[in-house]
């Protein structure tokens, strides 16, 4: 698919607003539609892209598997980690409260810890799954 | 088809309000599923086994369980009652105090993440766990193949017809060296029955060819 002009430039052009929008999606998650779910999954959707229009040889060379599984087993540990850090911080697992001076701003910050790994496990296992996919019918063919 | 009916529901979804799912539907059922089936589709080929008897049995379970699905509708509160015992529980706590209580004026998003911590932390777990159950099949097999073609398909035919898609022992046994120490974290995980369906698929497929 790589001799195909417009897709190739139009994938070029699409990708950084998709990953602008993917951003945009999980900070502004507090305030409106969106969240980490929807964000990991449009970060990946901007890679999948990728992947389809320049082969999947380019897109290991822009994001190599393990990175990849590596987030995907990050995410898990940031969202635990969080639990486990305001265990520490003298509360309950996954209680926000202590995070900071104010429950609120704990709150604020807890959830946003959260979104933070939720992101990133989603984006790893899109990428992981879509990869394993592509790249199964790309050795065996 | 399945891409139509996700932006369907994303739009039903946006219909009652329910932003965060219509996106969701939108980005996960009408984006990344249809890439992954077409993914899918293009590795399993157009062939498949000849079916030799009708599915009987099949068809049976199917309208069984859809009168019993139905049937269970039936004790269902009206639609849309301001009676009905969901907005009563704890709903009306998340939409007056959710604000006070997390600084966040999503309530979706301060529900899922702060008063549901619990839930989306096993979501998140339940994703990751689909991962290492796809990795476990097919980048495995992938490496398998790639080294001795033959015997790595062999083998796995043969732990396919033998199981015949009973659970995830089946996938089990020829485990290499790096998939015996990922933690399985539950079998229950509805993601590793599919892959195992297509592999299944696919064994029938080239085999054809």
């Amino acid at each position: 698919m790589s001799d195909r002009v417009i897709l190739r430039i139009g994938a070029k052009v699409l990708i950084p607003f998709i990953l602008i929008f993917a951003l945009y999606v999980q900070f502004h998650g507090d305030f409106g539609p969106g969240g980490g779910f929807q964000a990991g999954v449009i970060f990946a959707a901007a890679f999948i892209l990728y992947a389809l229009v320049y082969g999947l040889e380019n897109a290991d060379r822009v994001l190599p598997p393990t990175v990849v599984y590596v987030c995907a087993a990050v995410g898990v540990m940031i969202y635990a980690g969080t639990g486990v850090l305001t265990l520490f911080l003298g509360g309950e697992f996954l209680d926000y409260n202590v995070l900071a001076h104010a429950p609120e701003h704990g709150q604020e910050l807890g959830i946003m810890l959260v979104e933070l790994g939720v992101v990133t496990t989603v984006f790893g296992v899109m990428v992981a799954v879509f990869h394993a996919f592509a790249g199964r019918g790309r050795v065996e063919r | 088809m399945a891409g139509i009916y996700s932006f369907l529901s994303a739009l039903l979804f946006t219909t009652l309000d329910a932003v965060d799912v219509a996106f969701t539907e939108a980005s996960v059922g009408a984006g990344i599923s249809t890439v992954l089936m077409l993914g899918a589709l293009a590795l399993v080929g157009k062939d498949c086994k000849p079916r030799t008897r009708p599915a009987i049995l099949p068809l049976f379970v199917v309208v069984v369980t859809g009168l019993v699905l139905v049937y269970g509708t039936m004790d269902m509160p009206p639609f849309g009652n301001p009676d009905n015992p969901i907005h009563h529980h704890v709903a009306p706590r998340y939409i007056e105090d959710s604000f006070e209580e997390t600084g966040v004026p999503n309530i979706v998003t301060s529900v899922l993440a702060s008063y549901r911590g619990y839930d989306t932390m096993g979501e998140t777990t339940v994703i990751f766990t689909a991962v290492v159950g796809v990795l476990l099949l097919l980048a495995r097999g992938r490496k398998a193949s790639g080294a001795e073609p033959g015997g790595a398909r062999a083998i796995r035919e043969a732990a396919g017809g033998a199981t015949g898609g009973a659970g995830p022992v089946g996938s089990a046994p020829g485990g290499g060296p790096p998939s015996g120490g990922t933690p399985g974290r539950g079998p229950a995980g509805t993601a590793p029955g599919a892959p195992r369906q297509r592999e299944r698929e696919e064994e029938g497929g080239p085999s054809d060819e």
